[in-house]
């Protein structure tokens, strides 16, 4: 079984975005850029299929601007088998994302794809059904549990209401929820490893299906800012606080 | 014309509370009509509830056993047959409407735009990204259908005063079987929803266990709050994750909300962001949660809680 894993790189989730005063975007110079955590969860969740027996093949594929190669070689060093290196230097929109993953889908045949449900940057949560919707087969999103039985997948998710399994006919699109797995950290040794696995990169326009973007994003804000409130000493003045305030 | 399709969520027979949400997002566009569909094995009750909402032109529903319990794959072929001749069609922005809405907009061959807050005109939205600390301005071309989720903390529920008519329509499509409902199991509460409450009490890392975290549960009671927790909460086994608040959670917007026990780490403050009143109670001064919350209360949230449920 082939699994195809979705890696994109982000702003790492640990710094504090800021909005250039413009508003024409968010500063990325000198910041530091991470795999999203749901693809990272993605990827560990294929890599321990395969660690399992179930899966024979790992390959990830990133859209992702030309200076990415480090971002791909650490996919690598955390097991995938290859990469593939799909060199846009313009953001792609999910749609745009999909209708491409969907044209390597038709090379690669994979079993399974597993994507995470959200992108930390863009937030859209759109890219594993749309892949779906697009591909004609079975989703299964904000997954906390996979199983594999022959040819088909048991998938727990996570939904408001709680916990609703689904049971999916494979080739099918899983997308990664946190609490899925815990990635593995990267070993030195295959850092050096990784150096030799193949990375194939493809350019963008080989790829790219018909149909544009459909969203302009014309502005950037920061968020409306909160202030600080007040301090009480002790319960009964919180209690008096919330009072005054028609809270209780 | 501006006319929206709204798909209602809804849940043995109820209508969820997000259902009225997206009609205040719809009303914002200020259309010529508001239809809802809803699809389900038996939808009268949920469209009769729906048909009640201010503002509302029509309910459609389309019954079909396949329809329940709902999934993505098999509801987005019809609803995106149904939205020809609408020029918007929302959901909410839950589990539900998360799943099914980006697959509609597939089929509609546009990208969706996500957690809608703010409508600037009929084809100019805003919404957040990097959880939240950018707002970004969307447009979205005039041509082609809008397909939106609808960020459920930035809404009022629309009232319900309304009485809109009710029809039945078929939807001829081909449904996928590739997919089979297994089971469901919910977090079995008397407590009020955690999206939907007024009040709400979460607790923290700061907790410091599963069987600590009884405290909360208690002062909730005592508050008739529902319960929520930040991630820290959540992953390190103190409580179920649906009751996660956050960017990667659930987003509310109570009239009141406690952290307990809560530092305050951006993705949890994403998620509160929208709570009329703040509190925060916690042992160390400098946490961040203190720099938004409204009231602070410095302490051992030990000693204070019994303090506070005496003092109520």
């Amino acid at each position: 079984m082939k699994i195809l894993v979705g890696y994109k790189r982000v702003v790492d989730y640990n710094v504090r975005v800021q909005v250039r005063p413009d508003g024409s975007g968010v500063v990325t110079d000198g910041v530091k850029q991470s795999p999203n955590p749901f693809d990272e969860i993605a990827l560990e969740e294929a890599l321990r299929l395969r660690d399992k027996g179930v899966a024979t093949e790992v390959v990830v594929v990133s859209i992702a601007p030309s200076d990415a190669q480090a971002h791909l070689r650490n996919a690598l060093a955390m097991g995938a088998n290859r990469a593939i290196h799909i060199v846009s230097d313009q953001p792609v929109q999910p749609l745009t994302v999909a209708r491409t993953l969907l044209k390597l889908i038709e090379q690669e045949q994979p079993d399974l794809v597993i994507l995470g449900k959200q992108a930390i940057d863009d937030d859209a949560n759109q890219t594993g059904q749309m892949l779906a919707t697009l591909w004609g087969r079975p989703q299964a999103t904000f997954a906390s549990k996979i199983d594999i039985n022959g040819d088909k997948a048991t998938v727990v998710r996570e939904v408001d209401a709680g916990l609703e399994t689904l049971e999916v006919e494979l080739p099918a699109v899983v997308t990664t929820d946190l609490r899925l797995n815990e990635p593995r950290f990267i070993k030195l040794p295959d850092i050096m490893k990784a150096k030799s696995k193949p990375l194939q990169t493809i350019t963008f326009a080989d790829v790219a299906a018909e149909g544009g973007e459909t969203l302009k994003i014309t502005h950037y804000a920061p968020p409306p800012k909160r202030s600080r409130g007040v301090m009480v000493k002790d319960a009964a003045e919180l209690v008096a606080a919330l009072k005054q305030k028609g809270l209780l | 014309m501006t006319k929206v399709l709204i798909v209602a969520e809804h849940f043995e027979g109820k209508l969820n509370a997000a259902t009225a949400k997206c009609v205040s997002a719809a009303q914002a566009l200020q259309p010529d009509s508001i239809d809802i569909v809803v699809l389900g094995e038996d939808p009268a009750s949920a469209a009769a509830e729906a048909a009640r909402i201010t503002g509302v032109t029509k309910v459609l529903t389309v019954a079909n056993v396949a329809n329940s319990p709902p999934i993505a794959q098999v509801l987005a072929p019809q609803v995106s047959q149904l939205a020809s001749g609408y020029s918007h069609v929302f959901g909410p922005s839950t589990t539900f409407g998360k799943d099914l809405m980006p697959c509609v907009a597939a089929l509609l061959g546009v990208s969706q735009v996500s957690d809608l807050m703010a409508v600037v005109d009929s084809h100019t939205f805003k919404r957040p990204i990097y959880a939240g600390n950018a707002i970004v301005t969307v447009e979205a071309s005039a041509a082609d259908v809008v397909v939106a989720t609808v960020r459920t903390a930035s809404w009022p529920e629309a009232a319900r005063d309304g009485s809109a008519t009710v029809e039945a329509v078929k939807v001829e499509t081909a449904l996928p079987t590739h997919t089979r409902f297994v089971g469901l199991t919910a977090g079995k509460s008397d407590r009020p929803d955690l999206q939907s409450a007024r009040r709400v009490v979460s607790g923290g890392r700061g907790v410091g266990s599963k069987e600590n975290f009884k405290i909360i549960f208690d002062f909730a009671d005592r508050l008739g709050a529902a319960v929520g927790a930040s991630r820290a909460a959540v992953d390190a086994g103190y409580c179920a994750n649906e009751m996660q608040v956050g960017q990667t959670g659930k987003i509310i917007s109570p009239e009141l909300y406690v952290a307990i026990g809560i530092s305050g780490a951006i993705q949890h403050l994403t998620g509160i962001k929208d709570a009329g009143t703040i509190v925060a109670i916690n042992k160390d001064a400098e946490a961040p949660i203190f720099e938004i919350a409204d009231i602070g209360l410095v302490g051992d949230l030990f000693k204070l809680l019994p303090e506070l449920e005496a003092a109520l």
